[in-house]
């Protein structure tokens, strides 16, 4: 399972939090500043795991991250999930970002935030690995946008 | 604030022209962000929020908003409560954008609502209905969204409303939906378990699906529920390796492929899958020994991902039934993973390193180079990795060497977590592994100044527990008190004021107890650093009460000093010290007193203790007279906690007085008991509940300070079992050297490390003789530990004594019915539950309703086997004489159970036309309970109504034909023994199983000793009264297994020590070894 997806830029602000087991606001408040301390100083040629401590919950949940440009992506997972596959599953998260904002960089994130959380929907349910296949994520999200421009075109249509 | 995103916002104006999305952009949020960025303090920061939420506030207040403004100002709070402010007021217009709003708006509001609200909340409510109608909806995104929220938020008493709908979308014609609808299931199965019981059936429909995604989601159900039970999916081992084999081969679409590998998550899911399956499995992991082999050569390393599946492979090859040829194969992956120079794989290979090296601790020898490398990297995660692996190929040679490198790194960590993680493992290797005193001393110093008080109680526990009880030959025990006296006392001469307080509390039992022994030194010394402690503002109120126990020890003859001390402390604004300071008072001035309260050098066995406390139960029984409630131990006071969430309308019955007399000095023995006494107050109850999940603890005491004592242990002294260690160690020093030899002229620092390698790495090389227990117990143990009781049995020594809320009755009850509870856990279909004596559990498993059956008596093999294959059939007897107990009622059981181990027949009532006997079977899955019915008249019966009340069975009624009813009451309980069954493991499978099982209790148990083989004759009556299997006797030691119907195993490990029996028990379930121990005591006491 996938306990918390956290997204924070490199001074520590958050992007995009979501958690899949519910923690208190200042709890998560904490878990986020704690979890940027813990991966904000580390190197970037040590590896991306991270054992999540007291933090989350014990020795059995991990932290794994990766670090593009000015943001960190960090999935805390527990032990049943795959390390390396969830390294991959941020990777797969990040390019599908990548197509569907264009060259994407944090301002999409900060402006479209709920656009960012449609496309993890997609990805992460309920904690749970829905999909890993791009394309298909892709898909998904498009087929909803065309919903959002259907619904601009009726309401044009409705003043014609 | 940040300044790239500064920088970057300075372009802002043209990004947005340019971006289309850039329209939607509305003013209000584009403002915020953009204040936000320019803020430069957290002050500023929260101003500006607080305004922001206020005009928000008044916006969705306005009757005037529009839906699309809504959607903004959600999207608005979203991001107000993602930087930690409180956005409440929204929640319920979320609530009322799902409600109402169009598709746009239903997706704001839903992803707010899952955002917003957790499982317990209870605006969500508000939401069922809605979400009700977008289950049925037509619209795909609509169903989508519903069954997403479905899957994040809902509770547990929600499902039931939701979980028809979900489970037609299993049939759905989209893909995405079912694929929704079965992680939505899945989980509904981690919340409720029971209430997708019904739908098992779907999930393999599911893993059938013709969509692959669709299947995939279904393998996290299977996943979880194979790691719950594997042995009831065996059957789909074949199916398993068919799908992983189609996906390995390539038959899947294209799509699937990420960098070219097919599916890669989906074949690291059913890796899981097969090696759970095959996990000590033979025959189950003979089908998939070909796929796997398939996997490792498929997955050629070009990506991080295929790594991911070799290291499951690698595991699951190590994990099933072992086959050489594949395991010399994974071997040579992990070779991979280790040499790589990627650090993420370098992690992984010391993880899989850690785990293999349980089976094989040669495979660490191989790569001991790079496991010193390891050692001194940079990453913390890596080293801490690292660390992790030596600490399981430690062994009696090279534990100074990895203790020092685990005392190292404590000492630059600073993470709290790892700390007490580590400091716990250390103090482990020091206690097993230990070559000498003062490394021992030394160590354990190091571990309690480090660990601090953050270190878990039972390590301080164990330690004085190994120093009091000590091994047989009492001058080697002498010898390390003695150690530990001089080692404390140069502490104490040094700083005391940054040590922590566990540390203080060890240093002043241990001088409290054995400063004596040290003759050169003068006890006014001692007293004069123990006085100088309390004077120091750092020390707490706690390790004031155990120095001030110490003090009260050695107080003996030096009374002048003593009374300035207890007159200082008299004016204590702390109860607790003023009392011992006045107790402290009395006996230095009696000293006869002193002398029978604290004898000098008392043996351990000295202390007689009555463990079933029946001195206290007049008292117990004059309360519950009085009404007062009866005692429920902790464990079962949690569970109804749990159960009556709901209002309590019944008023409060009176509670027990508990009184607690604080005779804290009269016993010397239990540091525990020191601590116990001083939180009197408040700490009692709170100790009463750590001391114990059950009340068998009480057992616990007579383990300690039983009448029996302990009997010296033959492996304290006895010559290791390991003794060719020695002998072994040049050959792996060699095979050492062998390795290294090839590299290329080796540096000094490659000396250094080469050093270090052959002194990590010694005695590794041997194939450590498996004793019985497996490797735990095969090295030479310096410090053998007596037979540790229950945790903190001392401290519970310490209450049990003095509080009255037990009682031996209590004790017996609750040991009773544990094991009801914990059936009905685990299995709340089996038969047992309809005998469960208290309502709550068959209520709960919808067991309760009555049988009504007609039978005719003639038909002698007529069973009602119902779901609860509750057996009844009317007896042909047609004897006069009433209630015959007799055997020869066994011969009338049907053929089929008549093989089957019974019990002897027991009459349970008669009146004079009818009798009533039961009979127990115990067949492997279930017990069976048989009742005969016996007319005891000279009139056919013609029509016999049995009506059987589950609810209690207590009480069963039958009706005869003649109209009149005859209530008999059934004053019989079935034995809580009956659910036991054997288990039949072979020794090396019982040496596996020993070592995965976590929770061990042991104790002394008498030794029937009137036969030839004491041992065997034990064991087989242990065997005869309680279905157990005895796996293998070996000289003095042998091993017996059970389990419960439930399939909980629980192992139990015998010696003979001297005329007790020292039994050591294991089982996952916590309070089972508990049960079983208090069963065999009672069987045999009844021998």
């Amino acid at each position: 399972m996938i306990k918390a997806i956290l997204i924070f830029n490199n001074h520590g602000k958050p992007r995009l939090i979501r958690f899949y087991q519910y923690f208190a606001e200042d709890m998560q408040q904490q878990i986020i500043r704690e979890t940027f301390h813990l991966v904000s100083k580390r190197d970037d040629n040590v590896c991306n795991f991270l054992e999540g401590g007291s933090l989350i919950g014990g020795s059995d949940y991990k932290l794994i991250y990766r670090h593009y440009a000015t943001l960190y992506f960090v999935f805390c997972v527990d032990s049943s999930e795959s390390e390396l596959g969830i390294l991959d599953l941020i990777q797969v998260f990040v390019e599908t970002l990548d197509k569907c904002f264009e060259n994407v960089c944090e301002l999409d994130l900060i402006f479209h935030m709920d656009k960012v959380h449609y496309i993890l929907q997609e990805v992460v349910m309920g904690g749970m690995v829905l999909e890993t296949n791009m394309n298909e994520i892709v898909a998904q999200v498009e087929l909803q946008n065309r919903m959002e421009k259907s619904e601009v075109r009726t309401f044009l249509n409705s003043f014609l | 604030m940040s300044d790239v995103v500064e920088k970057t916002l300075t372009a802002l104006p043209g990004l947005f022209d340019s971006q289309t999305g850039a329209a939607k952009i509305t003013n209000r949020l584009r403002q915020l962000i953009k204040s936000i960025t320019e803020l430069t303090s957290k002050h500023e920061e929260e101003n500006l929020i607080k305004q922001e939420l206020s005009a928000m506030k008044e916006q969705v207040s306005s009757p005037n908003t529009t839906m699309k403004q809504m959607r903004e100002i959600m999207v608005r709070a979203m991001y107000c409560e993602m930087l930690g402010y409180d956005a409440s007021f929204t929640y319920i217009h979320a609530i009322k954008l799902a409600q109402q709003g169009g598709l746009l708006e239903k997706r704001v509001g839903y992803l707010a609502v899952s955002l917003f609200l957790n499982e317990g909340h209870e605006l969500l409510l508000l939401l069922v209905n809605t979400v009700l109608k977008d289950l049925q909806s037509t619209n795909l995104i609509e169903a989508c969204m519903a069954l997403t929220v479905v899957a994040q938020v809902f509770p547990k008493d929600m499902i039931p409303a939701v979980l028809p709908l979900v489970e037609d979308k299993l049939s759905h014609p989209k893909e995405i939906i079912r694929r929704k609808a079965v992680l939505a299931l899945y989980k509904f199965y981690l919340i409720a378990p029971n209430q997708v019981q019904h739908i098992h059936a779907k999930f393999r429909k599911a893993l059938c699906d013709k969509d692959p995604g669709v299947m995939t989601s279904s393998l996290h159900i299977y996943l979880q529920l194979i790691r719950e039970s594997p042995d009831s999916y065996k059957d789909m081992t074949g199916s398993f390796v068919t799908i992983l084999k189609q996906v390995v081969g390539g038959k899947l679409p294209l799509d699937f492929n990420y960098h070219s590998v097919p599916a890669p998550w989906l074949q690291i899911q059913l890796l899981r899958i097969l090696s759970l399956l095959g996990k000590e499995d033979q025959s189950t992991s003979e089908l998939m020994y070909e796929v796997l082999d398939e996997s490792l050569r498929r997955a050629e390393m070009n990506h991080n991902i295929t790594y991911a599946i070799l290291y499951e492979c690698v595991k699951a090859v190590y994990t099933i039934h072992p086959k050489a040829e594949l395991l010399e194969k994974a071997a040579r992956c992990i070779g991979n993973f280790v040499l790589s120079p990627k650090i993420n794989l370098k992690y992984l290979g010391l993880k899989a390193l850690t785990y293999v090296v349980q089976h094989d601790a040669k495979l660490a020898l191989q790569h001991q180079m790079t496991i010193i490398e390891c050692l001194d990297h940079s990453d913390f995660t890596i080293k801490r990795e690292t660390l992790e692996l030596l600490f399981r190929i430690t062994n009696a040679q090279n534990v100074t060497v990895i203790v020092e490198k685990m005392l190292d790194f404590l000492r630059i960590c600073n993470d709290e977590h790892t700390i007490i993680h580590l400091v716990g493992k250390v103090a482990e290797l020091a206690e097993k592994f230990a070559p000498d005193n003062s490394w021992f001393i030394q160590t354990m110093n190091d571990v309690f100044s480090i660990g601090g008080d953050l270190l878990q109680q039972d390590v301080p526990n164990n330690f004085l527990r190994l120093l009091a009880e000590g091994s047989e030959s009492k001058e080697e025990d002498d010898q390390l008190r003695l150690y530990a006296v001089d080692s404390y006392l140069t502490v104490l001469k040094g700083h005391t004021s940054h040590l922590p307080q566990c540390f203080l509390q060890v240093m002043s039992w241990v001088l409290g107890e054995y400063a004596h022994l040290q003759e050169s030194v003068d006890q006014r010394e001692v007293i004069r650093l123990l006085t100088q402690l309390l004077d120091q503002r750092s020390v707490s109120s706690e390790t004031r009460v155990w120095i001030l126990s110490a003090l009260t020890k050695i107080s003996e003859g030096q009374t002048d000093l003593i009374l300035d001390l207890a007159e200082s402390l008299s004016s204590s604004q702390d109860t607790v010290l003023r009392q011992q300071a006045q107790e402290l008072r009395h006996l230095s001035q009696d000293s006869q007193l002193h002398e029978w309260a604290l004898p000098r050098g008392a043996p351990w066995d000295g202390i007689e203790v009555d463990s079933s406390l029946s001195f206290l139960d007049g008292f117990v029984s004059e309360a519950l007279a009085a009404g007062a409630a009866p005692y429920k131990p902790p464990h079962q006071r949690q569970e109804e906690l749990c159960e009556d969430r709901a209002l309590n309308l019944e008023p409060y019955g009176f509670s027990l007085p508990v009184s607690l007399s604080s005779c804290s000095i009269t016993d010397r023995q239990s540091p525990t008991l020191l601590s116990v006494s001083s939180g009197l107050s408040g700490n009692s109850t709170e100790l009463s509940q750590k001391a114990g999940s059950s009340t068998l603890i009480l057992e616990g005491v007579k383990r300690v300070w039983g009448k029996d004592g302990y009997l010296p242990q033959k492996e304290a002294t006895a010559p290791p079992v390991d003794e060719p260690s020695a002998a072994v160690q040049p050959p792996s020093q060699q095979e050492a050297a062998e390795r290294i030899e090839p590299r290329p002229d080796p540096s000094t620092q490659n000396q250094d490390k080469q050093q270090l390698a052959s002194s990590l790495f010694v005695g590794l090389g041997v194939g450590s003789s498996m004793s019985l227990l497996g490797k735990s117990e095969a090295p030479p143990l310096r410090f053998r530990k007596k037979p540790r009781p229950h945790e903190s049995s001392s401290s519970s020594s310490g209450t049990s004594e003095r509080s009255s809320d037990s009682s031996s009755r209590s004790s017996r009850n609750t040991t009773d019915s544990f094991l009801y509870s914990s059936l009905l856990e685990e299995e709340p279909a089996a038969s047992i539950s309809a005998f469960d004596h208290t309502p709550k559990s068959t209520t709960a498993n919808g067991l309760a309703q009555n049988k009504d059956t007609k039978e005719d008596r003639r038909a002698n093999t007529s069973q009602i086997l119902g779901g609860d294959m509750v057996i009844v059939r009317p007896s042909t007897i047609q004897d006069k004489h009433p209630p015959s107990v007799s055997s020869d009622l066994t011969a009338l059981l049907p053929a089929d159970l008549k093989d089957l181990p019974h019990s002897d027949v027991i009459s349970l009532t008669s009146d004079p036309s009818l009798s009533l006997s039961s009979c127990r079977l115990f067949r492997d899955e279930a017990l069976l309970l048989v009742i005969f019915i016996s007319n005891c008249t000279e009139t056919v019966i013609k029509d016999v109504a049995v009506q059987l009340t589950c609810e209690e069975l207590k009480t069963v009624s039958l009706r005869g034909s003649v109209g009149s009813v005859h209530s008999l009451s059934l004053g019989h309980c079935p034995q809580q023994t009956s659910s036991v069954r054997p288990l039949v493991v072979t020794t090396e499978e019982y040496g596996k199983l020993w070592l995965s099982l976590s929770h061990d209790v042991k104790q002394n148990l008498k030794l029937l000793t009137d036969a030839g083989d004491p041992l065997r004759t034990t064991l087989n009556a242990l065997k005869d009264a309680l279905q157990l299997h005895v796996v293998d006797i070996i000289g003095s030691e042998g091993i017996v297994a059970c389990r419960l119907l439930s399939g909980a195993p629980c192992l139990l490990h015998c010696r003979v020590n001297g005329t007790a029996l020292a039994m050591w028990l294991r089982s996952p379930h916590p309070a089972l070894p508990d049960c079983i121990l208090y069963h065999c005591q009672r069987a045999l006491a009844h021998h």
